[in-house]
């Protein structure tokens, strides 16, 4: 366990001295990217989802099982 | 040495009618498994009014190559892939044939699928205009009832149940999560309105640490003995605790973990391990409550550990354990490798950065879609869209599942899925059981998980038992099918 734990901060620690490393730029390009897949997402959602929420899931009733 | 990890799902679907919410769903489950067994048999125009679902129907045969009415009085079927499809406690229940490995479990729970699929197709033409029915692959109505998927694993008759219960609390405990399928809001009582999103689908239901029940207060281990084997050398342990999940890294990650660490119980490789959880049920809702996963359970030795601590533990010792021998009894080499590689990044990524797996696990998907849209139209914890986002993400219908939509990411080939709907897996029992159905049905009176019965016509019953889950095999038996003519051939040929 606790080698474990040394193991993996010491990953840890090159992970962020190589992300220190990296263009700035490139990280607000990806986390924009992020953005636009999730309201890429999210439109997708606002089509699909069922029209009346509230009826939807009140008539969402089922038998208990195992 | 640890025995084959021969394992399977069993899930309890969803299901409701559009059109019509107050329709009955144990008739609405049969309607849908009549329909997919008279579209998989190509009968067209078979009628289903001449049916009738609540007739014992106790070694009758459905006169029909895929599949027999086993004995009960509820519509209940075996498939030529081995499973069985049937209604149970008023849900359709897909229960996936025996497989080798996780890897190939995997497959045949996402076979599972799409025989649903394929039912609710199906079952259109059986339905009043207007009247769909609708499965979904989830454990929870939001208002109180659960419904189970349920893992089985082969195990050594040998090893104690004591120990299992002992060393496996605090992995089932803690395995949430990354098999956990996500929920808006909690339906444990006294708790409602202080949990926004949790882990677990199931973790709201379970009341006990160990006992036989599965349908109230459920336990984290349950004891049903029923081996559906030979009873000395082996124990089939029925697994009640885990999600229903939509996504395959999920669904691997459950089964695979879950098969090394009993394969570890049985070689004792935890027996010098000192961790066992104070208060097991408190703590399985504790640590589903917090998606954050920073809440800790305490340890009757008086440590306070996170459960990604006590994951990280049992994966440290399933290292050391795959550096002895590759554990063999859990899949080949390469699958195995997959698996502990799959579940170290997992943990990984839990530990930094949680959202990283929105491809990847449920319950990280599924906040994701609850957060992004609750942020993108101002909406409260409470506004029945959120749970509508839930309840959807597990609508299986392609068109309208939002598990799809999240992107989540694949390993299994489409066709290979295919193939495992009418497909036997090769390396276990499940061969015999689904290869004798599909070429003598006509001659099969009634199927069981450890026996067929065959009705040649003139003799009395005969039943052939299938005690050991690794015999009846591709290897065993497919030489003695294909060569045999009848299934008096074949009787003759087993010296049965």
């Amino acid at each position: 366990m606790v080698e474990r734990e040394q193991k993996r901060k010491s990953q840890t620690q090159r992970d962020s001295e190589e992300l220190h490393e990296e263009d700035v730029q490139a990280k607000n390009e990806s986390a924009e990217k992020l953005k636009a897949d999730l309201d890429d997402l999210l439109d997708e959602i606002d089509e699909v989802l069922e029209e009346n929420a509230e009826e939807f899931v009140r008539n969402y009733v089922q038998k208990g099982g195992q | 040495m640890a025995i084959t990890k021969v394992c399977g799902i069993e899930t309890e679907y969803g299901i409701s009618v559009l059109g019509s919410p107050d329709a009955n769903p144990i008739s609405v489950s049969s309607v849908l498994i009549n329909a997919y067994v008279s579209e998989a048999a190509g009968r067209v125009g078979w009628d289903f009014e001449t049916e009738s679902p609540g007739n014992d129907a106790r070694g009758f045969s459905f006169e029909t190559p895929v599949n027999v009415e086993m004995e009960t009085h509820l519509v209940n079927t075996v498939l030529t892939n081995g499973a069985r499809l049937y209604v149970d406690h008023a849900h359709p229940e897909y229960s996936s044939p025996e497989c080798i490995s996780p890897r190939q479990a995997l497959m045949y729970d996402k076979a599972g699928e799409e025989v649903l699929k394929r039912a609710m197709k199906a079952s259109k033409r059986f339905m009043p205009p207007g009247q769909e029915i609708v499965v979904y692959k989830n454990n929870s109505d939001g208002k109180g009832n659960s419904y189970g998927c349920h893992e089985n694993y082969m195990m050594d008759r040998s090893v104690p149940f004591a120990k299992i219960v002992k060393q496996l609390t605090p992995f089932f405990v803690t395995r949430q999560i990354f098999c956990g399928a996500g929920k808006v809001g909690t339906e444990a009582p006294g708790s409602q309105g202080a949990v926004r999103f949790q882990l677990s689908q199931r973790a709201d239901f379970f009341e006990e640490e160990v006992g036989l029940e599965t349908t109230l207060k459920r336990p984290i281990i349950n004891t049903r003995d029923e081996p559906h084997a030979d009873a000395t050398r082996f124990r089939r342990l029925h697994v009640i605790i885990g999600d229903a999940n939509v996504s395959e890294i999920s669904t691997l990650l459950k089964l695979g973990s879950t098969a090394i660490v009993l394969s570890m119980i049985e070689d004792g490789m935890l027996d010098e391990v000192e961790l066992q959880i104070l208060s097991p049920v408190y703590a399985l809702r504790k640590v589903s409550f917090d998606p954050g996963l920073k809440a800790t359970v305490d340890t009757t030795d008086g440590r306070s550990m996170t459960a990604l601590e006590v994951q990280w533990s049992f994966f440290d010792v399933a290292k050391k354990y795959f550096e002895r021998d590759g554990i063999p009894s859990v899949g080949t080499l390469e699958e195995v490798t997959e698996l502990l590689e799959l579940w170290e990044d997992t943990l990984t990524s839990l530990e930094s950065d949680p959202m990283a797996l929105r491809r990847r696990l449920d319950w990280v998907a599924k906040m994701n879609l609850v957060d992004g849209y609750k942020e993108r139209h101002s909406l409260g914890w409470d506004d029945p869209k959120l749970a509508a986002i839930d309840l959807q993400y597990h609508d299986i219908r392609p068109e309208k599942s939002l598990a799809l939509r999240a992107g989540l990411e694949t390993l299994l080939d489409s066709k290979e899925v295919g193939a495992a709907v009418f497909e036997p897996p090769k390396e276990t029992r499940a061969y015999f059981r689904g290869k004798c159905l599909e070429k003598f049905g006509d001659s099969i009176a009634a199927a069981n998980w450890d026996s067929l019965i065959f009705d040649t016509g003139k003799d009395p019953l005969r039943r052939v038992p299938m005690m050991d889950p690794l015999k009846g095999t591709f290897n065993h038996v497919d030489g003695l099918i294909q060569k045999s003519n009848s299934a008096l051939e074949l009787l003759e040929g087993l010296g049965a």
